[in-house]
């Protein structure tokens, strides 16, 4: 009985929760015939790998693919190392200033790409950015170095002052300090951040969708929805093949680490 | 060698170090964040276009776009989006919070597995729902139709009203492992003695969730409604791949209409004040996030 008040309810969910990626594999290994006529859309009768092996032949799937990967490590390592030296200065050195600072990070973090895109899109074509797929790294590091940042700040208030002390009366700099004691007892943080950062790049879309034009240098979302779906005719075999192997880095990323984000999500809202 | 270790030590202190330290930081932030956003109200205030600067034209752009039915629209829809989107996060949040909070086994990979939405790339998920929504091969249609509570195929994207819905439930489904996993940590911080306490004075279970667990609940709620509905009123990549605004801009939000206007049609300074306007909104709920963010 209490099994079923528990377990009943959470099926719901999960039907819910996961009919999407049920459905995207579903289309992906269905013969394209069965896609249009079939006794029941729920299973897969004939199975194909047709739909994928089309997609990484005919299309720049592989080129978008490389692209976001490229994007999302480079811009996690940017921003997680900008966010550590950025927090430990915020939280350890007090210089005057650092509350106005931290005040500042936290309202960078609650402003939403949709208001800036329009005015960065002119800031982005004087600096010639425009088109090259390098810029999203700095350009994705407007919203991660806010997140990370106070992310690691709530992360760093928690460590213990003592340590730091010692190494100071034994003769340690500040920046000693912040590489050789601080860092590796912050890499749990570090973790968290950087999860965080990579699910967040390969999640992004609008500046991508603005700021790149050429199919060469396109990201996974931007290049399906502009490039797969063309007209009234959708080529949903390959679209959701396309879907499913552009959600996998992201999801293989977050089983991994699944503690590590967790914390991450229940800290940003403790703190 | 003296005068080197002088200005090493000069470098470590607090001062120096602090500021050297923000400087990646601050160099990013003021140059793509904050310039853009002064620009942005530039813009707002010019009849600058794709390829030319135009010229400072009051506030001409916000009574153009104040008069266009369509923007408008956007709002109306914006606000009935977010509003609906949050009421049905939240409650349904709080329910699969509720569930998981309730020791059983499967718990860990019942977790992982409801923050699948969340992680998975939105524009991905919104193409595989694009595709369940499908006026023709729809699988919920099928699914409905089995189940004899329709008769023919509903075309789910193609009325206005059955599209804001269904925008409405594909939101929902995204954010709602948020608040499930905030409500969770707030959950399990609430010490098990207040419920024993009330279970001796002969308190039911609606009712200690009505004395105890919601009121306690209520800091937390702030935080996660204030933030998500921050997102949901800019949401972009939901509403375009899955209707693009339509049909004929009934699902249009302030950063489609944004987009459009300024991407699509060239009217720089007319999207940048689209793009705008949400700060008025947002303003009132970064009042909320800040105080109880401080107050805690």
């Amino acid at each position: 009985m209490r099994n079923l008040r528990i377990y009943g309810p959470l099926g719901l969910y999960g039907i819910f929760l996961l009919l999407p990626f049920y459905w995207m594999v579903l289309t992906t290994f269905k013969s394209r015939q069965e896609l249009l006529n079939t006794p029941n859309p729920f299973w897969i009768y004939h199975a194909t790998f047709s739909h994928i092996v089309d997609l990484l032949t005919t299309t720049a799937y592989l080129q978008w693919f490389a692209n976001t990967l490229f994007v999302a490590v480079a811009s996690t390592v940017v921003s997680v190392f900008i966010s550590y030296i950025t927090a430990y200065a915020i939280i350890r050195l007090r210089f005057p200033g650092s509350e106005v600072v931290s005040t500042a990070i936290f309202l960078a973090y609650i402003v939403p790409p949709a208001i800036l895109f329009i005015p960065l899109a002119t800031v982005i074509i004087q600096l010639h950015w425009f088109d090259k797929l390098w810029a999203l790294v700095p350009i994705y590091c407007t919203f991660l170095v806010p997140f990370c940042t106070w992310l690691l700040i709530g992360f760093l208030k928690n460590i213990p002052r003592e340590l730091e002390e010692a190494a100071r009366v034994d003769g340690a700099s500040n920046l000693a300090i912040l590489w050789r004691i601080i860092f590796p007892i912050a890499v749990p943080g570090l973790i968290s951040a950087a999860i965080f950062s990579f699910t967040l790049s390969w999640n992004e879309y609008l500046y991508a969708l603005v700021y790149m034009s050429s199919s060469y240098n396109k990201t996974v979302s931007v290049g399906m929805t502009t490039e797969l779906i063309r007209g009234d005719v959708f080529q949903w075999g390959q679209l959701m093949a396309g879907a499913l192997i552009g959600v996998l880095p992201a999801v293989l990323v977050y089983f991994f680490f699944v503690e590590y984000y967790v914390a991450g999500m229940s800290g940003s809202v403790k703190e | 060698m003296i005068q080197r270790s002088q200005l090493l030590s000069r470098l470590d202190s607090p001062r120096v170090l602090g500021y050297l330290l923000i400087t990646p930081a601050a160099i990013i932030l003021l140059g793509l964040l904050a310039y853009p956003l002064l620009l942005g109200v530039w813009l707002s205030l010019t009849s600058a276009t794709l390829g030319k600067t135009g010229e400072f034209v009051g506030l001409q752009n916000y009574a153009t776009i104040l008069a266009d039915p369509i923007f408008r629209g956007a709002v109306g829809y914006s606000v009935l989006y977010t509003v609906c989107a949050e009421l049905g996060k939240l409650v349904l949040g709080l329910a699969l919070a509720l569930l998981l909070n309730q020791r059983f086994r499967g718990y860990r990979s019942a977790r992982a597995l409801m923050l699948l939405p969340w992680v998975a790339p939105t524009v991905l998920s919104a193409l595989a729902w694009l595709w369940l929504l499908d006026p023709q091969f729809s699988a919920l249609s099928w699914l409905l139709i089995q189940l004899h509570l329709i008769h023919s195929n509903i075309d789910f994207l193609g009325h206005p009203w059955s599209a804001r819905f269904s925008l409405i439930v594909v939101n929902i489904w995204r954010g709602l492992p948020y608040f499930a996993i905030g409500y969770l940590a707030g959950l399990q911080s609430i010490s098990k003695d207040l419920y024993e306490a009330a279970a001796i004075d002969g308190a039911g279970g609606w009712q200690a969730f009505r004395r105890i667990t919601w009121p306690l609940l209520l800091p937390i709620t702030t935080i996660l409604v204030a933030f998500s509905s921050i997102f949901t009123l800019t949401d972009f990549q939901l509403i375009w791949t899955i209707t693009r605004g339509g049909p004929t801009d009934a699902t249009q939000v302030f950063t489609t209409l944004a987009y459009q206007r300024a991407i699509t049609g060239g009217q720089l300074g007319e999207g940048a004040a689209i793009a705008i306007s949400p700060i008025v909104f947002m303003v009132v709920l970064a009042f909320f996030v800040v105080r109880s963010v401080r107050d805690r």
